[in-house]
């Protein structure tokens, strides 16, 4: 799917950096902005951001959901495109706000941002074209393709598209790989036995692959299964796309 | 929390070798859809026009139910309406009692287990001799189909062949399916021919032409329905479609999505009882409509997409809950992802059922398959909230699940009331989430199921917010 929606390259984005990211992958954040800055693109970090909203979507709580996804729209007021290195919450801003705010006195405004909303690798790919020299050792990596960016954006190859670039990197598929690591948002708190079960499932199945790195585009995948190879004592470093490309990129 | 869903799903989980030889076949299943489906335009355009019937259809369920009995009536089938499984049962019964049967025979059929004909017949000294393989094993080992297709998918050969043999210690012990196959339809052979009753369900119901379509692959659909002097058909409401050339796009879809068959083995259409010239069939035909709900689903303009499912199982066999609990930790007469979101509907909330929409990551996987294209996270999504939420509140909608906001928890809502107002309040948010790097070492290691199996998560040394206060970028 072409997720492409402007035709020029944009000077400037607003960059979401989603709450996950906030808390425990800053580098994946910074990465994704230092890979838009060297493409020429100016990037706006709205220091209000808070979460977008979707734990509260996915578990019902809709009047809690609504209150904060509206804070977020008030902090992207320029008709520049949405960055989120995400397609998680990329998701919940492109394909669920319509749903959110249905009905609602903003609702035009929540189409409005919903319409510039990119996940990363999509707005690296098809609206930057971006062109990667890979600087790095040689390194196998095994790749996790999100559901959200499978199925919800139909964005899932993107990340293949930029790790091709890469000739010292070596990509790994794991066996079973559209299926879902078991994370789920709240559902792992909701139901913990199903999703470790899933996680554990998954976590063997990217070990299996005897790959150095594991690498996806959003980062509860990587929380999820990364804690479980961790808990095995096994040493396989966990990358969001952006801190990846952007370290073997850079200068 | 300990629910009835969770302790189901804590002993389904210790099951290892069930657990290993369900991914087996489900993982066949899903090879053996993707095989059909050669031509990915085509398909969708199948797809298109199958979402499209079933849209209709359900749009004007009440018209064409009219139009259906009435052409069914004249064709001389006697249509009898259940508003509930209770009455279903009754007008089997009173059937039953008219002609004096105490024994009848079964064809594979979900809706007869959602109404439990069985156990309740039993309850009257009626016999119910399953007679669709799967079925029957389910019905030997005394348990519940495992799976709507494929009802004892939990078994292994094996077991199955143990259990044929306890029954039928005539019979030498033997492995090999086919022959296990062969010896259970000689035995049932039997059974038909001496059978008062057959009793089947029905796949789709044809409006314009009054017919019932039954597909099967064993032929013992086909012998339920022709040789007993009386058929009973039972299904639920929502199977009507407009035209008889709605069919073979349906049939097509549905055969290749649950087995990745091009047609099954035998498509039965039933127009009528026995003709004075017809060489078979019974004497008498009757069709059981049940409601059971569904007319109440289909009041409401998004839940009613539920009712667009033609039962081919493709959502369960391809979510990855059901690959890790199957069917019996649902604890419903249909699991996976259409049991998560119908079971609830028809029951409520109360129900052990109604926890039911918590059992999916929403992964996506099940409306990917799905061949009518039923957007089943969206109508998960849209249950957690009809189960939390406020009944007073004056939302656009009514509330039409049974039981809508009995999951409203006050903690849990509490939480999520705190967390809104941190969220909509970013200077807490911030030096909140700045306090949790600061104390990133000393968070607990030990955070319930979460942290059996994986490292408690741990904050960075400082939050993305922090590093970007320092480089040169526009905070606006
Ligand atoms: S919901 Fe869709 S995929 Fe699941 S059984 Fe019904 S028709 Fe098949």
């Amino acid at each position: 799917m072409n997720n492409r929606v402007v035709s020029e390259k944009p000077q400037a984005v607003y960059f979401y950096g989603t709450c996950l990211i906030d808390l425990f992958y800053p580098q994946a954040g910074i990465g994704a902005i230092e890979l838009l800055r060297r493409e020429g693109v100016s990037v706006i970090y709205p220091q209000s951001q808070t979460c977008c909203g979707q734990p509260a979507w996915n578990s019902g709580y809709r009047d809690e959901a609504l209150a904060v996804a509206r804070r977020q729209l008030a902090l992207f007021p320029r008709p520049i495109p949405l960055v989120i290195p995400s397609a998680s919450c990329a998701g919940m801003m492109k394909m669920h706000y319509p749903a959110l705010f249905r009905d609602q006195s903003d609702e035009a405004t929540a189409l409005n941002v919903a319409g510039r909303v990119y996940e990363l690798t999509a707005f690296l790919v098809d609206v930057l074209d971006i062109r990667l020299t890979d600087l790095g050792d040689p390194v196998s990596v095994v790749v996790h393709t999100s559901c959200s960016a499978r199925r919800e954006l139909g964005v899932g190859d993107k990340l293949h598209t930029l790790l091709r670039q890469l000739h010292n990197v070596e990509i790994l598929e794991p066996e079973n790989s559209a299926e879902c690591c078991g994370f789920g948002g709240t559902f792992a708190v909701k139901q913990p036995e199903i999703s470790a079960a899933m996680a554990l499932d998954k976590a063997a199945t990217v070990r299996a692959t005897g790959a150095q790195r594991l690498v996806s585009q959003d980062c509860g995948c990587l929380m999820n299964i990364g804690d479980v190879i961790e808990k095995q004592n096994q040493v396989m470093p966990r990358q969001h796309i952006a801190e990846l490309l952007w370290e073997r990129t850079k200068n | 929390m300990s629910t009835e869903f969770r302790s189901n799903v804590a002993h389904a989980l210790k099951q290892d070798a069930v657990q290993t030889h369900l991914r087996t076949v489900v993982d066949r299943l899903r090879a053996h859809r993707q095989g059909a489906l050669s031509d990915d335009a085509a398909f969708e355009q199948l797809r298109n026009r199958c979402e499209a019937i079933r849209a209709d259809a359900i749009r004007r369920l009440p018209d064409l139910l009219e139009q259906f009995e009435s052409n069914a009536q004249r064709n001389g089938i006697q249509v009898h309406w259940a508003e509930t499984t209770l009455q279903a049962n009754q007008i089997v019964l009173g059937i039953m009692q008219q002609h004096r049967a105490t024994f009848l025979v079964k064809g594979k059929s979900m809706v007869s287990e959602e109404m439990g004909v069985n156990a309740f017949l039993q309850s009257h000294g009626i016999d119910c001799l399953e007679t669709d393989l799967g079925e029957f094993i389910v019905q030997l080992a005394d348990e519940k189909p495992a799976h709507i297709i494929v009802p004892a998918i939990h078994k292994k050969r094996r077991e199955i062949a143990r259990l044929i043999h306890g029954h039928f210690p005539g019979l030498p012990y033997n492995e090999d399916i086919e022959t296990l196959a062969q010896s259970v339809r000689h035995f049932m052979r039997d059974k038909f021919r001496a059978a008062p009753v057959g009793l089947t369900g029905v796949n789709f119901m044809v409006a314009e032409t009054g017919t019932l379509c039954l597909v099967e692959n064993e032929g013992n659909g086909r012998l339920c329905s022709t040789l007993p002097p009386v058929h009973i058909a039972v299904t639920g409401i929502e199977k009507v479609i407009a035209r008889l050339d709605d069919l073979p796009p349906l049939l097509n879809l549905l055969t290749r999505s649950a087995t990745g068959q091009p047609i099954t083995a035998y498509v039965n259409m039933i127009n009528s009882p026995r003709r004075p010239d017809d060489k078979d069939g019974p004497d008498e035909v009757h069709l059981i409509l049940l409601d059971n709900g569904r007319s109440r689903i289909a009041g409401d303009p998004e839940l009613l997409e539920t009712l667009h499912c033609i039962r081919c199982g493709a959502c369960i066999n391809h979510c990855p809950v059901y690959r890790q609990i199957g069917g019996h930790a649902y604890g419903t007469v249909i699991p996976g992802p259409i049991g998560a979101i119908l079971e609830p509907q028809k029951q409520g909330f109360n129900a052990a059922a109604g926890e039911l929409p918590q059992a999916s990551t929403l992964c996506g996987a099940c409306a990917e398959v799905c061949p009518v294209r039923i957007p089943i996270p969206a109508i998960i999504n849209r249950l957690r909230w009809e189960s939390v939420r406020k009944n007073q509140q004056s939302q656009n909608s009514r509330p039409v699940v049974p039981g809508a906001g009995s999951g409203r928890k006050p903690l849990e809502a509490l939480i999520w009331k705190i967390w809104a107002w941190c969220c909509t309040h970013p200077g807490i948010y911030n030096r909140l989430t700045k306090l949790a790097t600061r104390l990133r070492n000393r968070l607990p290691a030990d955070m319930g199921v979460w942290t059996a199996v994986r490292k408690a998560p741990k904050p960075a040394q400082a939050t993305l917010h922090e590093h970007l206060r320092t480089m040169n970028i526009d905070h606006e």
